[in-house]
């Protein structure tokens, strides 16, 4: 069996086979500030009264914080009434974007099956859990019934083979996998990955890989438990069987990748950062589920330490979640990227999802470490966005150009 | 009864952009409706009008303000060659039909009929069949209360008959 079918046998208690249908239960549900309020409203509409179980459900202020406008922060209003009635959590504005948060607080864990009203939920298959997002109404009819109804998927296998090159990160690696699978690549499939690189991988880094199978319209996407560090004891090891059945294999070698750049106006429009090289950019962007984490700042702000970025580029910084945001300040990182320049924003999903905070003007170039740059994903369709690793977008920053942080002057 | 046609990859940021994603009046989404991919889309379509697309519509993000969306602005179904995987689950939730049909050359000037049940749509102008995907049971129970509200008051919980 492939990690994902014993996932899904282990919570219906019968070995699944790919499209099957099953009823599934599920370890833990969350919704957000852009999906909660229709899925309240369809809850209470379903007829439901209470959540299946408080403490497994999750409310997270995170797309639009703190409230832009009256609309928005009535919609807040509304969760934080419904998670009081409820008794379940709610993380409010500032706490940080959902995936961070309920991976940070251990709402999601090794072999869990969990719901989230987002499309990058499966990131958590970077802990070996089965994630999939889900639409609004949904996550209501989870949230009531404590179950979803689900094609057992057929799982891709990707395999790398070699190690990364230094300057070269799990998000130039996954930009090149999403180029190479596309963005509809996997539709409708669980992926995994496999090979040492990833099993080696810090937590954030392998939420970095696991974050864009969104992008190659997979169900779910998911690293081994084996070599997974935790700040919590783990027993279970998710490792596929030697003869699982897998669709599609795919084998790379990536020890001479490059760092990788997607394009306009799709994520796997990626190429070689030397492709395009010396685009000049107004405006840097690090934060997201996909790269707003600790390491992410710290590999900025080992390519800024010391220098200033130019005026005419601006560098905006949006931490993932509450808790780096304090590592980073209490390490120092915060004070490195806040001397080079840069502006810090409140923890949450910021500019990337285009409702305020840093909308890019007309004929704007952004250089951003996010997870998508479809047209007008920040607010403003004659704006082009450019996908890098953060330490990508710290040296463009500093250029004012596309630029590999190996081929700045020192 | 008009037919729409786009390409692939249509994404849910052109459906509808995140910045109007926000409310609970789901009225309001009409008028932003395709906007950045056709901005007289909203002005064109009619109530009962069909979309049809190419590969791996409405990809991106888990947003059901986009079927709700097109729905809102009076389209009957969407056709594409195949659908991004939450997009399709979120039709189906908030009971817009969708149909999947693989690659098509389906123009302007088709005149079609579709048999949801059997999964299949009949280009009659140029005279096509196109087999496409049948939807499982559940997903018919689902469309036929009109969303999985209506089927979950009625149901209280799921049903799913295995067809493999």
């Amino acid at each position: 069996m492939t990690i994902t079918e014993k996932i899904l046998s282990k919570h219906i208690g019968e070995h699944v086979r790919p499209g099957q249908l099953i009823i599934c239960p599920v370890d833990g549900v969350m919704a957000t500030d852009t999906t909660a309020p229709l899925a309240i409203k369809a809850f209470e509409s379903m007829g439901g009264t209470k959540v299946f179980d408080p403490k497994k459900c999750a409310l997270i202020l995170d797309h639009a914080v703190p409230a832009p406008n009256e609309r928005i922060a009535n919609l807040h209003v509304m969760m934080r009434q419904f998670a009081k009635e409820q008794g379940i959590e709610l993380f409010d504005i500032g706490e940080g974007i959902c995936h961070q948060v309920m991976v940070e607080q251990a709402y999601v864990k090794p072999g869990h099956v969990f719901i989230g009203a987002d499309s990058h939920t499966p990131t958590y298959g970077a802990l070996s859990a089965f994630a999939c997002g889900v639409g609004s109404t949904d996550l209501a009819a989870t949230m009531m019934t404590g179950s979803i109804w689900l094609k057992v998927p057929e799982s891709i296998k990707i395999i790398c083979h070699g190690q990364l090159q230094d300057s070269v990160t799990a998000k130039d690696l996954i930009l090149f996998l999403v180029g190479k699978i596309t963005i509809s690549g996997a539709t409708y499939k669980a992926i995994e990955f496999n090979g040492e690189v990833f099993e080696n991988m810090t937590l954030a880094s392998r939420m970095t890989i696991t974050n864009m199978v969104a992008e190659m319209g997979a169900k779910a996407g998911l690293i081994s438990s084996r070599g997974l560090k935790l700040d919590y004891s783990f027993d279970d090891i998710y490792i596929p069987d030697a003869n699982a059945n897998y669709s599609e294999v795919y084998e790379f070698d990536i020890s001479s990748l490059e760092n990788q750049i997607a394009i306009p106006e799709s994520p796997d429009n990626t190429v070689n950062s030397s492709v395009v090289a010396g685009t000049k950019i107004d405006y840097a962007f690090i934060g997201t589920c996909c790269n707003g984490r600790l390491e992410d700042l710290q590999a900025a702000a080992e390519v800024l330490k010391g220098h200033r970025i130019p005026k005419g580029v601006r560098f905006l910084i949006a931490p993932a979640s509450k808790k780096t945001m304090m590592d980073a300040m209490n390490n120092g990182t915060l004070q490195t990227l806040m001397d080079a320049g840069a502006a810090i924003l409140t923890p949450g999903c910021g500019p990337c999802v285009g409702t305020h905070q840093g909308v890019p003007g007309n004929n704007e170039t952004v250089i951003s470490a996010a997870n998508r740059n479809f047209r007008g994903r920040m607010g403003n369709p004659n704006s082009n966005i450019y996908l890098a690793s953060p330490a990508v977008v710290a040296a463009s920053a500093l250029a004012g150009e596309i630029i590999s942080p190996s081929k700045l002057k020192s | 009864m008009t037919l729409h046609i786009y390409g692939d990859n249509i994404d849910t940021d052109r459906i509808i952009p995140g910045k109007y994603t926000k409310t609970l009046d789901i009225s309001s989404l009409a008028a932003h409706v395709l906007e950045d991919l056709d901005p007289e889309f909203k002005e064109k379509v009619q109530p009962g009008d069909i979309l049809v697309a190419g590969k791996n519509f409405g990809c991106g993000s888990s947003r059901e303000q986009a079927p709700i969306a097109l729905k809102q602005a009076g389209i009957k179904t969407v056709i594409a060659e195949d659908f991004a995987r939450i997009f399709f689950r979120n039709a189906i939730n908030i009971g817009l039909p969708i149909i999947e049909i693989g690659p098509h050359n389906i123009k302007t000037d088709s005149a079609i009929e579709i048999d949801l049940a059997q999964g299949h749509v009949m280009d009659t102008t140029y005279n096509k069949l196109y087999q496409g995907t049948q939807l499982p049971q559940i997903m018919m129970d689902i469309l036929s209360a009109d969303g999985l509200v209506n089927y979950l008051r009625t149901h209280q919980k799921f049903k799913v008959e295995n067809q493999v």
